[in-house]
């Protein structure tokens, strides 16, 4: 198989529009991706010939619903490699997986206990340990970054010991564009029997996750990072893991038996699902993750270097440009700031030249202290965008800088 | 530059014809709208916006309210320009009589001053009609 760039755009409506005249560059992936036809027809088909909800109506139309949503859990399996489908938890999104993980850890936690994270957390995946901390007494320790943005393996190591109970840390880094050596790391977890968490929000886009090859406990993502609808998301789990999990959200679906004094939890997938998911959501996402594993990953991941690689040679011209993050093994996103020109201007000169790209602290302040900056101007990548897109960039870049100087 | 009025403003931005003259003209706006010295930028003072921040500096002269500001992005400072120019130095009753949105739209910049830009320009605009509104404007 090969990989035809104009072939795959045609598949996203939106990215054939113009803003104020100019054709959309749309280079903020990293917050959101856009969505092939097929996947916004999955939602209309679903609202439009069998919405109901699932697992309760007694007729033709909830079948179906429950049908497809539980079809959708099969196709999110298949994509990850899960040993089993009972291991595909509905969340809305990264956030709430990571929630639901540190709020059920939060109660078994004591002090004593340790949390590992990185410095290049998403706050997403460090408030939440953070405060998972401090309600239980447990320390909080941050594992360093060079200042390239590559994660100091021998400290990491080090951090690691007989206390760590959680380990939890980005598949790749949305402000950073590191790809973290996750296989590596969950290793040196798993030697003292941590578990171990993986930020994938930014990692399930660009390919092949597997996460049993992984080995890691937790693999939490969003749909919207992968092609698929906001508010849905999955957090993977190991089913023995899984199984024992404290409860967070309560309600409908997720119990067995209800008296008005006590209750007892239903199996998985449900005991971790409570309340009606976001049923069409989850068949899109299903219908993302099938439409995106019949391309050729080997494929789209060379395409995809070849954009950031394109990218950096083309940094390397730009006079006053600073990249934030340049670790060897990088993919899909250029965070930059410029000697002479604030984030903010770069984003409004880019806007008006129909070029969309994210400019701030992306959501990881702590990390924007470390490096000594207060944000990034930040453009990233994703399989639909073409060389000639990243030339768009770099020229619109150009005339902030005139502008701006 | 002396900074125009902002009737001078709006006829000004209507000769231009192209998003670059426009966008010229806000940062030269901002470049004559003086900054305030780092002593002046105290938290208490600093509206955070999650892609730039502004600063807002008040104080009383006579009936009128006087406005320093300053932001670490360009046009954001040159936006402020445009603030300015329909604010400062005016009572109470004349902050609240002027209709901000329909200045805005006129300037056909509507678009960056939105809530949801984050550049806390809209965050200044309600504390200044906030702080008219408390001085019985
Ligand atoms: C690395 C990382 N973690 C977590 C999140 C949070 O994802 P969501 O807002 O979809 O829950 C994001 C999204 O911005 C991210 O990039």
């Amino acid at each position: 198989m090969s990989f035809d760039v104009a072939a795959i755009r045609a598949e996203f409506p939106i990215l054939s529009q113009t803003v104020d005249g100019k054709p959309l560059v749309y280079l903020d992936n990293g917050a959101t991706t856009q969505k092939p036809q097929v996947v916004i027809d999955s939602l209309v088909d679903f609202y439009t010939q069998c919405n109901a909800n699932v697992h309760r109506g007694a007729h033709q139309l909830s079948d179906e619903a429950t049908r497809r949503y539980e079809n959708a859990r099969d196709q999110v399996a298949r994509f990850i490699n899960a040993a089993n489908r009972n291991e595909v938890i509905w969340t809305s999104g990264t956030t709430e997986g990571i929630n639901l993980v540190a709020k059920g850890l939060a109660q078994q936690l004591e002090a004593g206990d340790e949390v590992v994270v990185t410095e290049m957390e998403h706050h997403a995946n460090l408030v939440t340990w953070q405060q998972a901390c401090l309600q239980s007494g447990a320390t909080l320790r941050v594992a360093p970054i060079f200042d390239n943005g590559e994660l100091d393996l021998e400290t990491f190591r080090a951090y690691l010991g007989p206390n760590t109970r959680m380990v939890a840390f980005p598949h790749v880094s949305n402000a950073l564009g590191t790809v973290n050596p996750v296989k590596e790391l969950t290793a040196m977890a798993k030697a003292y029997g941590a578990l171990v968490l993986v930020d994938g929000a930014q990692g399930i886009a660009h390919g092949d996750v597997d996460v049993q090859a992984l080995g890691c406990d937790f693999y939490a993502f969003s749909g919207h990072k992968v092609f698929g609808p906001t508010g849905i998301g999955v957090l993977w789990g190991k089913q023995a893991v899984l199984e024992n999990w404290p409860v967070w959200l309560t309600g409908g679906e997720m119990i067995a038996d209800v008296t008005y004094q006590n209750a007892t939890w239903g199996a998985l997938p449900n005991r971790l699902e409570a309340g009606t998911p976001n049923i069409a959501g989850a068949i899109g996402l299903g219908r993302a993750l099938e439409w995106f594993s019949q391309l050729d990953v080997a494929a789209v991941q060379a395409h995809e270097k070849a954009l950031i690689d394109s990218a950096m040679t083309q940094a390397a011209d730009i006079q006053g440009m600073r990249l934030i993050g340049t670790a060897q093994n990088k993919i899909g996103i250029l965070s930059f700031v410029m000697d002479s020109a604030h984030p903010a201007d770069i984003g409004f000169i880019l806007d008006r030249q129909g070029i969309a790209i994210r400019t701030g602290d992306n959501c990881a302040q702590p990390l924007m202290h470390r490096l000594g900056i207060n944000g990034t101007a930040r453009a990233s990548f994703s399989l639909y965008n073409t060389l000639d897109e990243v030339s768009a960039f770099f020229a619109g870049l150009r005339k902030a800088q005139t502008m701006l100087g | 530059m002396q900074l125009p009025s902002s009737q001078e403003i709006i006829e000004d931005l209507e000769f231009f014809d192209d998003w670059e003259q426009k966008y010229q003209y806000i940062i030269d706006l901002g470049k004559a709208l003086p900054r305030l010295d780092d002593a002046q930028k105290t938290p208490e003072r600093l509206v955070k916006g999650c892609q730039s921040s502004v600063w807002l500096v008040i104080s009383m002269d006579g009936d009128k309210i006087h406005f320093e500001v300053d932001s670490d992005a360009v046009i954001v400072h040159g936006l402020l320009a445009l603030v300015m120019a329909a604010y400062n130095d005016k009572t109470p009753a004349e902050i609240t009589a002027f209709d901000i949105d329909e200045y805005f739209e006129a300037l056909d910049l509507e678009r960056h001053i939105t809530p949801t830009r984050g550049n806390g320009l809209r965050a200044i605009v309600g504390k200044i009609q906030h702080l008219a509104a408390q001085h019985g404007g």
